[in-house]
């Protein structure tokens, strides 16, 4: 057995134990991280001298008996937490020379518990994407490859496709992402991964480069649902520099994994059977609910009718927000600057450079639907659908514990693919969308191969504030599926 | 009489309203913990949040939000329970995140009334239609470097009350008695220093004209004036300019107006067309803010008294009229010296020293209410010795002149020097016969019908007793002896 096998629950184990040094561990993923990093780019920074300092801190605590689950376990950062010291790019140009002088709670919380970063994880250009192609810093690979074509390269999904990858071809234990549309969800199916986007307000935002305040949440991304409850518990929690965080106490998630599906209603929505959807998607969804039947739930047929509406929804409310919380990358005070010949000229050339084609077409879709004669029909409206979405969840919560859905339309697909127009690419979030908009949580376990040999996730959707029978009811499948394929391209 | 501006085609009448931003008084910003006190090296009170950093979020500060309340309690305004936060949307170098996080739908304060007085002592009503709060930009400076322009942002993120009037005001003394009236309203509350040279009070400034009866013609509005007197010069110099515009068969234009105060006109800021979309919407990283009642309530019961209801009961409680009232409360200091020298003692007598020898002295020396020319203490003990007929009203200016130069308690004075006043009968009737005695002359015309020169001889005597004579005796024993 590698020590690359190792769950985050059994590397804990083992440091614990002292069977193996988190210097030990870190190194393996330090290296592992240079051999494959350079093909993958899966990282924009690599911090693998800062990483084994945290993991010699980490042997330290170990040794006091001052050790947390996390401590001494090597991760990725995803690019759009603000990390004291090291530089955060959100994957923009705009933000190349940027090295925050603060942390965000999130990773600050991560670190407390003893976490050893590795690097800053590769996205979406401020997470604005669903396949990692947008970001400045060039796509990343997913490790994952197409039985017949191996050599094609396929994208890991996004936002969070640095995180995805790297865990996927283990150059990471586990990794953080963040979550707007779909950006844990998707990649996480993408690359055989667990993920969660817990319920808006359980993980502060303060730190984050903002994307749509709204819909962002940050969320775990791991080998299984077990390392995501572990990472969730460190990562939750009120904070008051986040007005929107919740104040609400934090559960044990881990203690939710074994609770089983017995007696609990899962709902099936009528409205997620797409035509036209990939009939492997749907066989899945299928084998899912056959699973969840045969562990006791009760399958209920649910309406969830202003569905189709999510996408339009998501692609005004996000771009708006945007627009706005983009507004501050103007070369004034930190960042890129492109000099010119006044203040105008100056914010003209320096956005003109820093962003790239699809940050730029979300600021103009975000301005155009704020704009005096046309808020009210696009930005006004969508916030009314919105409220229908939510509707729709809290109704249907009435009924059942949980939805299960397809957390994507498709497996991974190619570098180059979908890239028509624009809209293509947005159907990837068709599924993962709505929860979103909802703010409840959403959590994607692997669940198959397709027959090109590529991962599949299912979606499980639950209340707000009820990961409990989130990770409940995807540790269930989890069980069921018995997921165990590996990607050949990673650290052995 | 209403004010009229006189044009070729007749009268016109003026409309105005006014939107006023003051700085709220708080230790911190409005959405971080900066410092929000004024001066400081800049940008020395700036956080990331104020930067406009990323991942950075703002987090409201309740101070701010007790203060606002107050202000719409003092302005007998609407509290809204439910009020929200909005994102105005433009570009600017002092405005760090590209947007001023203000209120536009959902104000924290409703609609409220304010009572001006005019000169000739009218009261009026003004209309207040709302008040919300809202972050101010940092300052930038064009002119410290050749061909840079500098930004402080130690201003950016202090809280600001937006107060807007309904358009009531109808004249330029109107106009001026509205702003002042608001201006002492925040300071008694301690909500806004009211500092317009600071820029921490400063007002917008909504002009029309139209002839009487008419409906509203289209508006302008002056930016950023920063006096009372500049608010009056503006609406003076805007109506002439729109009514000159209308009489030479122009349109006004709605479009935004700087004052010029040096040239004593308005120009062009810019137009209709140039004007910025804003893109309101909501702010998503702020929660709506819901009071409590309960929070609302124990604001209002801890209020001040305010300048209106002070200058009522000064009235009732001390006896003094209504426009000395209105001097004595026209700002709180001034009341607090009032009422604690006229409390347990003449409320009239302490008026009339107040507003004459007091105020003469404070003006005199360069000195003000809080760092008095006397004490309180001292001034009312000099009331007292006027009260107790130990010196009179004539001396009393003397030894108070003294305590201003000396700073010495009247009593002190009074014995030093014996100004005690005399009541003894005997020595004011040796006195008067002595005056009679001496101006015979005088007695003759007197008595022929010049009655005027009774003052003669009160004055001849207080003098020959070097002013201590009580006058009322010294008035009987002169009227005794001539009417024999």
């Amino acid at each position: 057995m590698s020590i690359f096998d190792l769950t985050i629950a059994q590397a804990s184990a083992k440091l614990a134990a002292k069977e193996i040094s988190a210097v030990e561990l870190t190194t393996a993923y330090n290296d592992a991280v240079a051999a494959l990093n350079p093909r993958l780019n899966a990282y924009i920074t690599t911090t693998p001298e800062l990483a084994l300092e945290q993991a010699q801190a980490a042997d330290a605590r170990i040794a006091a008996g001052d050790a947390t689950a996390l401590t001494g376990i090597p991760i990725a950062m995803k690019d759009l937490f603000c990390t004291e010291g090291v530089r955060t790019t959100a994957a923009s140009k705009i933000l190349e020379p940027f090295i925050p002088p603060y942390e965000s709670t999130v990773s600050a919380k991560l670190k407390a518990a003893g976490a050893v970063t590795l690097g800053k994880a590769n996205l979406d250009e401020f997470a604005m994407g669903s396949s990692n192609i947008t970001s400045g810093y060039g796509p990343v690979e997913n490790p994952w490859k197409r039985a017949e074509d191996p050599d094609a390269k396929l994208v890991p999904g996004g936002s969070s496709g640095g995180s995805a990858s790297a865990v996927a071809a283990r150059i990471a234990l586990a990794a953080t992402g963040t979550d707007t549309g779909g950006s844990i969800r998707q990649p996480a199916a993408f690359t055989g991964l667990a993920g969660i986007k817990p319920t808006y307000g359980r993980c502060s935002r303060f730190g984050i480069v903002a994307f749509a305040s709204s819909l962002d949440q940050a969320g775990p991304m791991a080998r299984n649902t077990e390392d995501c409850a572990i990472l969730l518990n460190a990562m939750s929690g009120f904070d008051e520099k986040d007005s929107t965080s919740a104040q609400r106490e934090v559960p044990d998630f881990t203690k939710a994994l074994n609770r089983g599906v017995k007696g609990l209603k899962i709902g099936i929505p009528a409205e997620y059977r797409l035509e036209g959807t990939n009939p492997e998607i749907l066989a899945l969804w299928d084998k899912g609910i056959e699973w969840l039947k045969a562990q006791g739930a009760e399958i209920v047929e649910i309406s969830l009718p202003h569905t189709k509406y999510g996408l339009a929804v998501y692609y005004i409310v996000a771009p708006a927000e945007a627009s706005s919380n983009l507004a501050r990358y103007d070369g004034v005070r930190f960042g890129k600057r492109v000099d010119g010949v006044d203040l105008i000229d100056m914010y003209e050339r320096t956005r003109a450079a820093g962003f790239g084609p699809e940050v730029k077409r979300r600021i103009m879709i975000g301005t155009y639907v704020l704009s005096h004669g046309y808020y009210d029909a696009y930005y006004l409206k969508a916030q009314k659908v919105r409220n229908l979405i939510l509707r729709d969840f809290t109704q249907a919560f009435e009924k059942v514990d949980a939805i299960l859905t397809p957390t994507a339309p498709s497996a991974a697909f190619g570098l180059g693919e979908k890239m028509d127009d624009p809209v293509t690419m947005y159907l990837n979030d068709v599924f993962t969308v709505p929860a979103s908009l909802a703010g409840v949580p959403a959590m994607s376990v692997p669940a198959g191969l397709n027959a090109e040999g590529l991962p599949l996730g299912l979606q499980v959707i639950g209340k707000h504030f009820d990961e409990e029978t989130v990770f409940a009811v995807s540790a269930a499948i989890e069980n069921a599926a018995g997921f165990s394929a590996l990607p050949e391209l990673r650290a052995k | 009489m209403a004010y009229m501006l006189e044009g070729r085609t007749g009268a016109w009448e003026v409309v105005v309203g006014l939107e006023i931003h003051a700085q709220v008084i708080s230790e911190s910003k409005l959405f971080s913990g900066a410092s929000a006190t004024y001066g400081g090296a800049p940008n020395a009170h700036v956080s990331f949040v104020d930067a406009g950093f990323p991942g950075m979020l703002p987090v409201i500060n309740k101070e701010c939000v007790a203060q606002a309340v107050r202000t719409g309690l003092g302005l007998k305004a609407k509290i809204n329970l439910f009020s929200r936060f909005d994102r105005k949307n433009y570009f600017y170098a002092d405005l760090p995140n590209g947007y001023q996080i203000s209120q536009f739908e959902h104000p924290i304060v409703g609609t409220g009334i304010v009572e001006i007085e005019l000169q000739d002592g009218t009261l009026k009503q003004i209309g207040i239609t709302r008040l919300h709060l809202e972050q101010d930009a940092g300052k930038s400076m064009h002119d410290q470097h050749a061909s840079k322009s500098v930004i402080d942002l130690n201003r950016a993120g202090v809280a600001l009350m937006e107060i807007v009037s309904e358009p009531d005001i109808r004249s330029p003394e109107e106009a001026g008695a509205y702003l002042r009236k608001i201006r002492q309203i925040v300071r008694y509350l301690g909500t806004c220093d009211g500092n317009m040279e600071e820029g921490s009070m400063r007002a917008d400034v909504n002009v029309s004209v139209r002839k009487p009866g008419e409906e509203f013609r289209t508006r302008c509005e002056i930016k950023n004036v920063n006096s009372v007197r500049f608010v009056m010069h503006a609406v003076e110099a805007e109506a002439m300019r729109q009514i000159e515009v209308w009489e030479s068969g122009g349109e006004v234009v709605q479009e935004t107006r700087l004052y010029d105060p040096s040239k004593g006109e308005t120009r062009s800021m810019r137009s209709k067309e140039d004007a910025h979309d804003y893109r309101y919407f909501p702010e998503p990283d702020l929660l709506p803010l819901v009071l409590e009642q309960s929070f609302v309530d124990e604001l209002a019961a801890k209020l001040p008294e305010l300048p209106d209801e002070k200058r009522r009961r000064f009235c009732d409680d001390y006896g003094i009229p209504f426009y000395d009232a209105g001097v004595l409360v026209a700002d709180q200091a001034t009341a607090d010296f009032y009422e604690s020298v006229a409390k347990g003692r003449d409320g009239k007598l302490t008026a009339n020293w107040m507003s004459g020898d007091f105020f003469a002295a404070m003006n005199r020396t360069g000195k003000s209410i809080e760092n008095p020319p006397v004490s309180a203490a001292d001034f009312g003990a000099l009331l007292d010795l006027i009260t107790d007929k130990t010196i009179n009203g004539r001396i009393a200016k003397d030894v108070f002149e003294e305590m201003v130069e000396t700073g010495k308690a009247p009593a002190a004075i009074v014995e030093e020097k014996g100004l005690r006043q005399v009541t003894d009968t005997g020595a004011i009737d040796a006195a008067v016969t002595k005056v009679l005695a001496d101006n015979q002359d005088k007695v003759a015309e007197y008595k022929s019908g010049k009655d005027k020169l009774f003052g003669f001889f009160v004055g001849q005597v207080m003098k020959a007793m070097q002013g201590k004579g009580n006058p009322a005796l010294v008035n009987e024993a002169v009227k005794k002896q001539l009417d024999v």
